[in-house]
């Protein structure tokens, strides 16, 4: 096991994501031979590494520590600058000095997914046995295998217990396990936009998602990195099809209605007319330049595959069993992917459990996408549950 | 017991209370006071409708209560929250039938019953939720409600139920007598109850029911499941 410091990593143009695969902007947490990673699908993952991003200062009492999880598309880069995109930290809305996690008060870890592309040891990785990056060589990673690989890492930096794991959607499913798999190690739970397993309507839209990348002929069974290829119109497909997800019909009707993209009138063709394909075909495009196809279906296969009441004999509450855990979680209004019946879903079993809980539903029509956006509400909770959370343990 | 032997044994036990109450000069509503004070200190306990979690902390920090809400509104939901009670956004009339039996010591409805649609059914609810039901309510019955009605020819409307009879969230209002029929009607046993005056104070007289229903501006009763 060793550290190494942020250390520069060269993006090359016709791999992108390859460029923060091994030697990613971030710190990188790299486990050898002697801490292999266990895995639900049998077998281990070794060596691996794990990238994160801190922020704040870990107290003398290691009592004010925050993991935030991310989602699908996210990674460790949560309030500082990408280093790929130049962009602000997809979280910096939340999380920064003064913000609803205050990075004054406390010390809040950022990692990327074991399947990601962002440093974590994903399918764009070297493969060590072979010289060449996995590709669909890796093992399928599951949930639970993303938090075991983060528990490694919070032990590494010697936080015997987390004051709160924060994430939404993938993220959120991240923060249940940990209560689920960890219950001593984390003092408050906040799971927002999520679910305790995923609906068939989601899976049937990953696997669209899925055929899209496996569909395009640069995809080469998985093996486009080491051709140095990429399946970037399938990737950009799979990107569109997903962010109508994540948006609602009023929020897209409020940005885009029927307006016309920089032309006075329809051109009887398929160019990109509306406002609305222009804006997808953008999110398409953007996104590749940033993400691994395979990264993506590795990471939509652990959503799938999270069933989380199925490892506790079909019994959700069963997975809180006793547990001291306190809980708060946040739904919104126009979110269709993940509803706020699954969030009470989710609050039932707690309930049933006996477990502290909190539950609220946020007036928003920005779909699933709120949780990353300006959200006042939203923003309130979270400050009055971390704040909360942070009296009780006595961190200042 | 009778109402009559149910207000002497409250006559000992609530001069205490507004005692205690008076000492505590913490501008906590004397109907939660006194709620609290019916409260097993240590209890598990459901808050239905908990405001800003006022009950709720009272509970936890005086009685060392494990004490949850639920609550209609976001805004106090977050106020709870930001209290780092456990409080769910949710409607009493649906989201009590979600908690498995005997989950609670108490459960409390305070000032809330006449705002359900089914007050009936939340009562049979708390019984199975709780082994004890605390319910507070404004009396309809009490003198100056039906003065009103009898000089006006109007709906009422006091300083604690301001409402019209067209925006009122309160529409199923009660006596202190009718209730004791539901009581009868879902088969709970009351194990005490206090009839309120005007001024917030424990009618002190040991009267039957009628003379309660008349006096009594609120009530509190506590209720526990038969058999």
């Amino acid at each position: 096991m060793s550290d190494s410091d942020t250390t520069s990593g060269e993006i090359r143009a016709f791999e992108p994501a390859r460029g923060e695969a091994d030697h990613p902007h971030s710190a990188v947490l790299r486990f050898g031979a002697d801490m292999p990673l266990q895995l639900d699908a049998g077998g281990v993952l070794t060596p691996f590494q794990i990238a994160y991003q801190t922020y704040g200062t870990l107290n003398a009492a290691r009592s004010n520590a925050i993991l935030i999880c991310h989602a699908l598309s996210g990674d460790q880069h949560v309030a500082n600058v990408h280093p790929v995109t130049g962009k602000p930290g997809w979280w910096e809305t939340l999380v920064g000095p003064g913000k609803p996690i205050d990075t004054d008060r406390y010390f809040v870890i950022g990692t990327n997914v074991v399947g990601g592309c962002m440093g974590s040891t994903g399918p764009s990785s070297l493969n060590p046995a072979t010289g060449a990056p996995y590709g669909l060589d890796l093992p399928i990673l599951t949930i639970r295998d993303m938090v075991r690989a983060q528990a490694m890492l919070v032990d590494h930096l010697g936080i015997e217990r987390l004051l709160a794991v924060v994430g939404g959607s993938m993220g959120g499913m991240q923060v249940l396990q940990w209560a689920a798999s960890y219950p001593e190690r984390v003092f408050a739970a906040f799971p927002i936009a999520t679910a305790a397993r995923h609906s068939a309507q989601n899976i049937a839209f990953h696997e669209v998602g899925r055929q899209a990348i496996m569909a395009d002929p640069e995809w080469r069974a998985g093996r486009y990195l080491a051709d140095a290829s990429s399946p970037r119109r399938g990737l950009a497909v799979a990107r569109m099809a997903a962010h109508i997800t994540y948006m609602s019909d009023s929020s897209l009707h409020r940005k885009f209605g029927r307006r016309l993209q920089d032309r006075e009138g329809r051109t009887f063709s398929f160019d990109a007319d509306f406002q609305v394909e222009s804006y997808l075909r953008y999110q398409g495009e953007a996104f590749v330049d940033r993400f691994d196809a395979n990264s993506y279906l590795y990471m939509t296969r652990a959503m799938d595959y999270f069933d989380l009441a199925a490892d506790y004999g079909g019994v959700l509450a069963n997975a809180f069993k006793a547990t001291k855990t306190r809980f708060c979680l946040v739904s919104f209004t126009s979110d269709w992917l993940f509803t706020t019946a699954d969030s009470r879903n989710i609050v039932h079993a707690l309930n049933a459990a006996g477990a502290p809980v909190s539950f609220a539903e946020i007036e928003s029509d920005k779909g699933h996408d709120a949780f990353l956006l300006d959200e006042p509400e939203f923003f309130a909770i979270t400050r009055g549950f971390i704040d909360a959370a942070a009296r009780a343990v006595g961190v200042n | 017991m009778s109402p009559r032997d149910l207000a002497i044994k409250d006559l000992k036990t609530h001069d205490l209370t507004m005692r205690e109450a008076a000492r505590a000069s913490s501008g906590a509503r004397v109907d939660l006071l006194l709620i609290a004070e019916m409260v097993r200190p240590g209890s598990r306990v459901l808050d239905i409708g908990s405001g800003d979690g006022e009950l709720l902390e009272l509970l936890a920090t005086t009685r060392g209560c494990d004490a949850r809400g639920i609550e209609l509104s976001r805004e106090g939901v977050n106020a709870g929250v930001a209290r780092g009670l456990a409080v769910i956004q949710g409607d009493a009339d649906i989201d009590l039938a979600d908690y498995p039996d005997n989950a609670f010591d108490y459960v409390i409805l305070s000032q809330t019953i006449q705002a359900t649609r089914r007050p009936k059914w939340v009562l049979e609810q708390m019984l199975r939720v709780g082994s004890r039901a605390i319910v507070s309510f404004p009396n309809f019955g009490f003198w100056r409600m039906r003065l009103d009605l009898l000089v006006n020819g109007k709906m009422p409307s006091t300083e604690n139920l301001p409402y019209r009879w067209h925006d009122t969230p309160n529409i199923h209002f009660c006596t202190i007598r009718d209730f004791v029929d539901l009581v009868d009607e879902v088969g709970a046993g009351i194990e005490r109850a206090v009839a309120l005056d005007a001024s917030g104070h424990p009618v002190r007289f040991n009267l039957p029911w009628a003379v309660w229903n008349l006096l009594g501006e609120q009530a509190v009763f506590l209720l526990s499941r038969k058999g």
